[in-house]
Parts: C-alpha cells; structure tokens; sequence
C-alpha cells in the first residue's frame, strides 16, 4: 500500500505562442488559459496507477495563487484522493521556497498521519520558469533519495524501480523508499477525467495553508523568450501521388505500421 | 496560392460558412472579378465555422429564420453533406411542454413535420436516456448534422471552377478605405498585409472579428463574440458501435439549456446554461497565439460543472460508462447580436456589405440571401428583421450589445415570451411628457429604446366602468405583459377621446428641389398633391414586396415630411437616403419632434376649445394637415388629421421643448370630458384590429404585396416609383393569398379555461388540416389581440383565396388544441365602423 504525493504547477497552456507578462517576470495565459504541464500529468498519471496498484493512496499539492485549485481539481478528478494548496503568489517564488513548503507539508502529514509518504512525485521540470531544481532540493530537505528524469515507476515492498528511455539507451534505477522522483512525459498516458470522476473532484475539500516561511525568491531578473527557431518544411508531393511518402513518413514517426 | 490582386470588383472578407457561400451565389448570380480574403488558412480558418457543433434544428418561432435554415438544409442536402439524425427537444417541467406546445404552433406554420410524444417514444430512439428525467419531449424527424467545413470547401471550390474568383487565404485586412461622395461615404479598398485592392464592393464576412473590420470604415457591427460551451465526453461504448458519425437522435435538453449531440464514439454535450462569458473583438487571440483555434478559447471548467450533473442525470449510463473521458472542451467563440437576429445588409458606407452573426443552421441561406440582395435589391427570403439597416445609434454601442446578449444568453433555449420586455439597457429614450406619464402609474413598454406606456394604471378605475367588456384573461400566459386597462383605456376612447403618446415615432424631412422626385420615385401613392395633404403609402421593392408603409405629408412645394414607426424608422430611412436625388436633402428629426395622438368622438371638441383654427370636417379635412396654435404651447403645432385606430383625430407634431405642454393642455382640457391619455396596447393591437389596418413587420413585408393585403387603389400614379412594374402585373393576376380579418368563436379550452391567441398560431380547418396557400405556405396568425368594441378577439391571417369568404368558419390552433373561427373580413374592410363615419 503506497502512499503517494504529487507535486503539480498551475502554468499557461504553451501549445500556443509564448507571451510574458509586462515586467518579464512570468508568462500571459490571457489567450492560452492554464493547465498542468506534460510531466506534472504524468506524474498526476504515475501517482494514480500506484495508488490503485497497491491499494494506497494519491494526493496533490501545489505551492501557487488560489486560482491553482483549478488544477488541483484536474488532478482529483482523474484519481487524486486528497489535495493541499499551499497559497502564495508564485511570482515571489524561488524553487527554493517551493521545496522548503513541500518539505514542510511533508513532515506536517507525517506527524498527522503516523506515516510518510512513500514516494513524492515532481514533475521534470516546470513549463514556465524552467528552474529544474525543487525536485533536487526537496530530497536534500527531507534527507531521501533523488531520481530525476523518471519516466515509469514501479513500486515492490519499499524498493522503487525507475526506468527511463534515454537518446543513449535505457537507464534503470532501483531506490529505496521514501524517495523524491521527477516525471518526464512519455512513460504514461495521462488520463482524462471523467464526468463522475469530476463531479466527484469538485466535492473534496482542499486542504488550504500558509507559506510557513517568508520567501527568499527566485533572484530571477527577467524571463525572454528565445528567437522562434527556424523550421524548413518539406513538401511530400501533391495529390495521390503523395499518399507513398506519407505513409513513409508515418511509419518512421512510428504513428503508423 | 493566389497573391492579393490590386483590384476587383468584389471583396468578401471571411472564409467560414458565410463568405464561402456568398462567394458561391455571387458567382453563381453572375457577379465577376471576385476575390475572397482570409488571415487563415484554409480550409478551417479558424473562425467559429471550424468548431461548430453543426446540427440544425429547423423549428424557431421566427419565420426569418426558418426560412434561412431550410434554404440552408436544402443547400446542404444538395452538397451531399447533411445528415438526417431527428432531434428531440425533451421537457424536464410542465412549463416547458407548454412550451413544447406553442412550438408545435410554430412548426405547423412554418411547414415543419414536427409531433410530441412520450418519454417513452423518446427512449424507443434514444435507450440511454433516462425517461424518469422527463415528461415528455418535441420531435422533429428533419434535423440533422452537417459537414460545414467540407460545405465551405465544395461552395468556394464551385465559385473556383467559374473562374471569377480569386481566394487568397494568410491575408490579414488591416485598414478598409472609404472615400466621401455627395450622396455619402463609399468603399473604395481594402489594405491589406499583402497588398491593396481598389474595390467596387466589400463584404464583411468575418463572424467575430466583423465589429473589428466594420470599425475600419466607421461602421458599427453590433454583435459580440460571446462563449459557447462544449465538452466531447468519449469513448462511449453505447456510441462506438455505431457507424458513421450519428445514429441517434439529437437531444436538447431545454430546461438545463443543454443538448447532447453523438459524435462518432463520443457524446458532445453543449451548454447555454453557464454565465455569459463576453469577448471583446480585440480580445481574440490571433492564430499564433492561441492554443487550438483563435475561436476555440481555454475551457473555464467551473462555469460547467452544474451541466456535467444534469447531462449526467439525463443519460447516466452513457455519460458515466466506463471509460468515457472528457476528451475535448473549449469556450467557443460565436457571434451574439442584442435581438438575436444576423446583421445582413448595406452598411451605411455604400458598397459596403455586411454578413455577420450567423449560425451554421443558416449559412448557405443567409450567402443566397445576401447575394441576391446585392445583385437585384431584394432577396427572396425577407430578410427585414436582420436589417444592418435596423439599428438605432444606440444599439449599436458596445455597452448596448453587451447588456443584452448578457440578458439573451441563457434564453437560448429559455422560454420567451411574445411580449417579453427587456431588463438591461431601459430607459435611455423617453419622450418630453415622461414625468406626466410616470406620475399617471404608466407601464412602459420599449420600442428602439423609447420607454412608451402601454398602459396607465390611472386608469385602473375604468375597468369597473366597462366590467366583462374588458375582456380579462385568465391564463396567465395569455396575460402576461397584457392589462385588461388597456382594453378600459380603448373603450374610453370610443366613448369619449383618448390622449396616445407618439414620440417613438421616426420623423425625417426631405427637402430641396429634388425632393418631390425623390419621394415619388420612392412611394407607391400619388405624392405630388398640394400642399397639405397627407398621403398613406407603402414603399416596395423591385419585385414588389412591402419594404414599408408609411405617411408623407407635403409640407410645400419642395418639402415633404415623413413619418413611420420606430421599429423600422432606420431602414426606412436607409429607403429614402439610397433614393434621394441631385438636389434633395433628408433630415432627421426624430429627437427634434415629438408626436402627440388626440382620437375619439370628443377629439374635436377638446382640440377645438385650445385652438382658434378651424378643425370642423369643412375646415380641416381629412388627411390634410396644417399649423394650428394651441393655448398654452409656446410653439407652432403641426396638425395632421390622419387616424391610425378608426376615430376622428389628429396626430400633432410639436418641438420637444413644447410638447409637455401640449400634452398637459390636451389631458386638462379633456378631463370634462371624459378623455383619457390611452397606451399603445390601444394604439398599436385594439384600435387598429378593429379596424383591420395592416402593420409592418406583422402583415406586412417583403413577401406580401399590396394585392394579398387589399390595399391596392383604383388608380396607379403614372410617375414610376420602385416595384411599379410588379406592382402593375400583380394587379393583373389573381393573389395568392388573401389577408383576412377573422374572429374567435369560442375561447374555452379542454380545461375550461378560456385562452386568447397572441400572434403566430396556424390557422387549420375545422377538423385541424393545414392550409395552404399560393406560394406554398400554410396560413398563420400575423397579428391578434382584443376588439374590445366588438367584444370579440381578432386574428388577421394569410388564407388561401378560396378560403377568404366571409362567414367561412375555420379554426385556430393554440397550445395543440383548437378553437372555431369566422372569417370577418377578406380585404381591408374593417369589422368595426366600415364606412369609417367615426372618422368624419
């Protein structure tokens, strides 16, 4: 039975073009609205299947403004049990901050609860701020190992089995529990919610908290977002004639067989 | 890819569902050397076209608009790319069916097969609903699904293969050139960021980003890009094993405002029940920025959570199957406009069109409609109540637009009353005599903006007076936004007189040497007559359909003034405007002139006692009009003895600045004599039923000729005006349809309750079979109300010639049960006083 915390951000939907904020120090989701990245769904997606694997437990948190509970609803509504918000406004946030509050919900949950949490899931890295680094932190805090980069997790009494596809090969990692794993997409398919499944998301009661720290902040001194990176297009072919090609194509891409 | 050419002779802006079709019945009308203009690319350019749900409900109480839908399923069949599911728009509450029921009305006169029937029929056809949910359900076996994307591809791919048209797609308009003439502004070209093109005509097809594009040439495109919910919940087991993308029935749900729309494997479920989320045209995202589409918005999940439950309660085993995922939700853009209706038509930039606002039901139709507008003048379908012409100044701003699609939004699919008044945006128009009225307990009603009294509560008193002659209803349907003291208010105007508040009227002078030409150009009636005289006429177009009725009155030589309701009082305009000639000039003075109506037997006596003129029948005839003073007004007033509701009178004309004193002189001096001031529940449905006259809008438009309403003269003017020749030819052929005057016989229903008609009811044989006119169209009730001097409730309706005898007995479908008529009159010959000796 594994109890399991993951860890998710509220950040713009970037499928759209990228805009900042007027003082750079973060990124406008006036058109693009805001979502979980890839890596915190997988993640939302790895914490659900271990819980129902082992009859345990998923629960999400999220350092962030109130609105954030938007998306812990997302996760609840896809098989989260619990959720915890921790409200700050996210812009006086550094990944330090962000791992000291984990950290501390950590050790509070275990106090309460008589039992840590088997496993604490991050996401990769996160999709506005790109600051890689609370996942790292956060293990340093709570004096547990760290393994990041993980794209599926398997869970066997208290020993972990971590495995990811890498452009040199697999890499596999066995850690003993309690550990801290940062999700990269690709290992899992994240669920959509379902209707009940929503419904039922929207009547658990989040538990809401304070910094327990003043916040130390980024040091970040503004965002840019990087010159669009040139992209050449071929052209297939026109017509029927193209259909070969594509087909080609399709099953290089691996969309096809 | 085409480049930008540097002219052509049309330009239409859009490549959703309305600029492919227009582009297609340009062509197909003849219409050379057009080009078709989009920022997207093709062929989903990303507009509201590209994430519609495309079904189409053919049913609406607007005969406008189920016109457009059938001409567009019609055109969509043709294209191969609709297909037949049959819908049910299912009751949660006995309000509702109710509901169901007058929609039965509407969909027996406008031609639709439609039937209610049972839960349990609704479940025979859709098993994954729960009837425990309902009471019962609308069918209407012809609504379907459509490909609106391919229909687009085929339309402007067909426009292609005549080789008059040039489409170019990744260009974005950034400037539209308009030049000033005499006669007023007109296009010239359109910037764009590949270039310019000179251009004779434009067409702002654009959907959401119209009021943008109408902003360039300083036109004012009053609708607002406003969110659509819609989630795809899938896949659904019970769907997946179905072929092809429906198999079964379409489902609104009325009462929760939402619909359930199968879509392959997964369940579309579409709300009208959230808060109406509002966009500025700025506001849209451009095509880089956004997420999906610039119209597919993020999904706001709160705003839904209330219609997952109730989608959840109507189709549980569906909705809550196994595996069955929101896959697909966004906050989609579409046009919303403050009536509800499209914006159609000419701006007033000349050359300048407009065609926006419209849903895919009415794509096609509206691009027929709107090409054969710019090619003859005039479309086959009226297209009045979708006039761009139609809108006053203030309807136009975006605060206006805003308040009353905020209000309309979650009537989509709500319960509107005929008579329904708006809450949001109220009095910004009043007339001089307001504090009067207020203080006499008015109702105000509003037309345009103005706050009109339907009726006084001053008056309550007369209803003891008049007793069951009233008429009282007592359904409350039947009387809601309705006061038996309006049926007091006009019997006290038989009786005696009664003062009518006329301000809303629109008032517009053409002067100038030209202006004689260009009023006679413009109405069917005799107008060049002396000076004094009042003229009643319609105003026709080229095929000679009603585009107006309205009265001129010369006021000298080179002089005319025109007057006409404030309905239509901007497109009337709009008439004269596009008719002026070389040296005529047309000046509004709607805001300047205020109108004050004094009729009834004691009319003359009350006039008489404030004014030294002569007002006796010798002195002051009818359908003249003069300068009188009157005492106690500081200022001219302009008399016109014409009567709209069967009683001598005059209709008084005085600047704003003097007609509270006008208004305060007539109430005073009539006191003695029983007069009342009386409210436009007599003015516009009791006084003027029982006197047969026509209205625009009811009896009258586009469709109808001046034949079919009797209202033909023995005499045509020998001076050509618009729709002369098919005027004249319909003079020689037999009508189609005749309009007639019929009366209830019996009011009680099943219950025993009695019901009055509103307007809009079939009218059926006795033993309830359609009628069917000339054209094709089956007979319906145009206009209804009280006659409360005849006692008797009036029903004007269209019938087939050889049903329009008098003394034909025939009945009236309301609410699914019948009610005997009698045909009372078969022209223009009014029930009450036909010699019209009240007049005199």
């Amino acid at each position: 039975m594994a109890d399991v915390l993951v860890c998710v951000k509220r950040v713009p939907d970037f499928s759209g073009e990228v805009l900042l904020s007027d003082d750079a120090q973060s990124a406008d989701a006036r058109y693009v609205g805001h979502t979980l990245s890839n890596h915190d769904l997988c993640a939302v997606e790895t914490a659900v299947q271990l819980a129902a694997a082992t009859g345990g437990s998923a629960t999400v948190l999220t350092v962030g403004s109130a609105d954030a509970v938007e998306q812990l609803r997302t996760a609840l509504g896809v098989g989260c049990a619990a959720a915890v918000l921790v409200e700050a406004d996210p812009v006086t946030l550094g990944p330090a901050d962000v791992a000291r509050e984990v950290a501390a919900v950590v050790a509070d949950h275990e106090a309460s609860r008589g039992a840590s949490y088997d496993l604490v899931l991050l996401g990769n890295d996160a999709a506005d701020s790109g600051d890689f680094q609370v996942g790292i932190r956060l293990a340093r805090l709570l004096d547990r190992p760290v393994v990041t980069g993980v794209q599926t997790v398997t869970l066997d009494g208290d020993r972990a089995t971590l495995v990811s596809d890498v452009a040199e090969g697999r890499e596999t990692y066995r850690v003993p529990t309690p550990a801290v794993v940062t999700v990269l997409e690709g290992g899992v398919e994240p669920r959509y919610p379902t209707i009940t499944g929503r419904m039922k998301a929207k009547k658990i009661p989040v538990e809401e908290r304070a910094l327990s720290a003043e916040p130390v902040g980024s040091g970040r001194v503004r965002l840019r977002v990087p010159a669009p990176q040139s992209s050449t297009s071929t052209l297939l072919g026109e017509g029927p004639e193209a259909a070969p090609a594509v087909v080609d194509l399709l099953q290089q891409l691996g969309v096809a067989r | 890819m085409a480049t930008v050419p540097s002219t052509a002779n049309v330009v239409v802006i859009g490549a959703g569902i309305v600029g492919n079709s227009l582009v297609h019945h340009l062509t197909r009308l003849g219409w050379k050397d057009v080009v078709q203009l989009d920022k997207g690319a093709l062929p989903n350019p990303g507009g509201s076209t590209g994430h519609a749900s495309n079904f189409i409900f053919p049913v609406d109480h607007s005969r406008e608009i189920t016109d457009l839908t059938m001409d567009s399923v019609r055109q969509y069949q043709e294209m191969g790319v609709f297909t037949q599911s049959g819908g049910f728009e299912v009751a949660r509450t006995e309000e509702r069916m109710e509901e169901l029921r007058r929609r039965m009305s509407s969909a027996k006169a406008w031609g639709i097969d439609s039937e209610l029937v049972t839960p349990a029929q609704v479940v025979e056809k859709v098993p994954f609903l729960d009837p425990d949910q309902i009471i019962g359900a609308f069918w209407t076996p012809t609504v379907g699904v459509v490909d609106s994307l391919r229909a687009g591809t085929i339309m402007r791919e067909q426009a292609l293969a005549t080789g008059e048209l040039t489409v170019v797609a990744g260009a974005e308009v950034e400037d539209l050139v308009v030049e000033d003439g005499e006669h007023g502004r007109r296009i010239r070209s359109v910037v764009t960021d590949q270039g310019t093109i000179e251009a004779s005509y434009v067409v702002i097809a654009a959907g959401v980003w119209s009021p943008k594009l109408g902003d360039m040439a300083g036109v004012r495109i009053a609708l607002t890009p406003a969110v659509h919910q819609m989630i795809s919940v899938g896949p659904c087991p019970q769907l997946a094993e179905t072929d092809g993308e429906i198999s079964f029935p379409i489902i609104r749900d009325m009462d929760t405002f939402c619909y359930e729309r199968q879509h392959g494997a997964d369940m579309e479920v579409g709300s009208y029940a959230h808060r109406p989320i509002l966009h500025e045209p700025e506001e849209i995202p451009s095509i880089e920025q956004a997420r999906l589409s610039p119209t597919e918005m993020p999904f706001t999940e709160d705003d839904f959570d209330q219609q997952l439950e109730e989608a959840l309660e109507l189709m549980p085993e569906l909705l809550g199957a196994e595996g069955a995922e929101i896959r697909y939700a966004i906050n989609g853009l579409l046009s919303l406009t403050a009536d509800g209706n499209p914006i159609l038509g000419e701006s007033e930039v000349k050359g300048l069109w407009v065609s926006a606002a419209v849903w895919i039901k009415e794509g096609p139709g509206v691009g027929r409609a709107v090409a054969e507008w710019m090619t003859h003048g005039h479309s086959e379908i009226d297209l009045h109540h979708s006039d761009i012409a139609r809108f006053h100044p203030h309807e136009t701003t975006r605060e206006h637009v805003r308040a009353r699609t905020s209000e309309a939004f979650n009537k989509t699919y709500g319960i509107v009353h005929p008579g329904e008044q708006w809450g949001s945006d109220r009095e910004v128009r009043y007339s001089p005599m307001a504090d009067s009225q207020k203080a006499l307990g008015a109702v105000f009603h509003e037309t345009v903006g103005w706050e009109r009294p339907f009726w006084y509560d001053s008056n309550a008193d007369l209803l003891e007076t008049y007793g069951d002659r009233v008429m009282p209803r007592e359904h409350e349907w039947d009387s809601r936004w309705w006061s038996p003291i309006i049926n007091a208010e006009h019997l006290a105007m038989r009786e005696h007189a009664g003062v009518v508040d006329l301000t809303a009227f629109s008032i517009f002078d053409i002067t100038g040497p030209g202006a004689l030409a260009s009023v006679q150009r413009t109405c069917v009636a005799q107008c060049d007559v002396a000076v004094g005289k009042v003229v009643y006429t319609p105003v026709l177009d080229a095929k000679g359909g009603f585009l107006s009725d309205l009265t001129v009155m010369r006021l000298g030589e080179d002089r005319f003034r025109v007057v006409t309701g404030g309905a239509h009082g901007m497109a009337d305009r709009k008439h004269f405007t596009d008719r002026l000639v070389d040296g005529a000039e047309l000046a509004d003075v709607t805001e300047e002139v205020s109108t004050i109506g004094i009729w009834g037997p004691k009319a003359r006596e009350v006039l008489a006692s404030l004014s030294s003129d002569d007002l006796s029948d010798g002195g002051f005839g009818f359908l003249t009009s003069r300068e009188i003073d009157v005492k106690g007004v500081d200022a001219p007033v302009l008399a016109s003895r014409i009567s709209y509701v069967g009683d001598l009178g005059w209709e008084l004309y005085v600047p704003f600045s003097a007609a509270a004193s006008l208004w305060d002189a007539l109430l005073t001096a009539g006191r003695e004599h029983g007069v009342r001031p009386v409210g436009i529940g007599v003015y516009g449905t009791t006084g003027r039923l029982e006197k047969g006259y026509r209205a625009f809008g009811a009896e009258l438009d586009a469709e109808r000729t001046i034949v079919e309403t009797g209202m033909q003269r023995p005499k045509v003017k020998a001076a050509d005006f618009l729709g002369r020749e098919a005027y004249l030819a319909q003079r020689e052929a037999a009508p189609a349809a005749v309009l007639c005057t019929l009366t209830v016989d019996d009011h009680t229903s099943a219950s025993g309750v009695k019901r009055y008609m509103l307007g809009g009811e079939p009218i059926l044989t006795t033993d309830g079979q359609l009628l069917t006119d000339g054209h094709g169209h089956h007979s319906y009730v145009t206009s209804a109300g009280s006659a409360p001097s005849l006692g008797k409730h009036v029903l004007l309706a269209f019938l087939p010639p050889e049903e329009a005898t008098i003394g034909n007995r025939l009945a009236v479908s309301y609410m699914e049960e019948l009610y005997p008529v009698t045909v009372g009159s078969v022209d223009a010959t009014p029930l009450l006083d036909p010699d019209n000796e009240r007049l005199r």
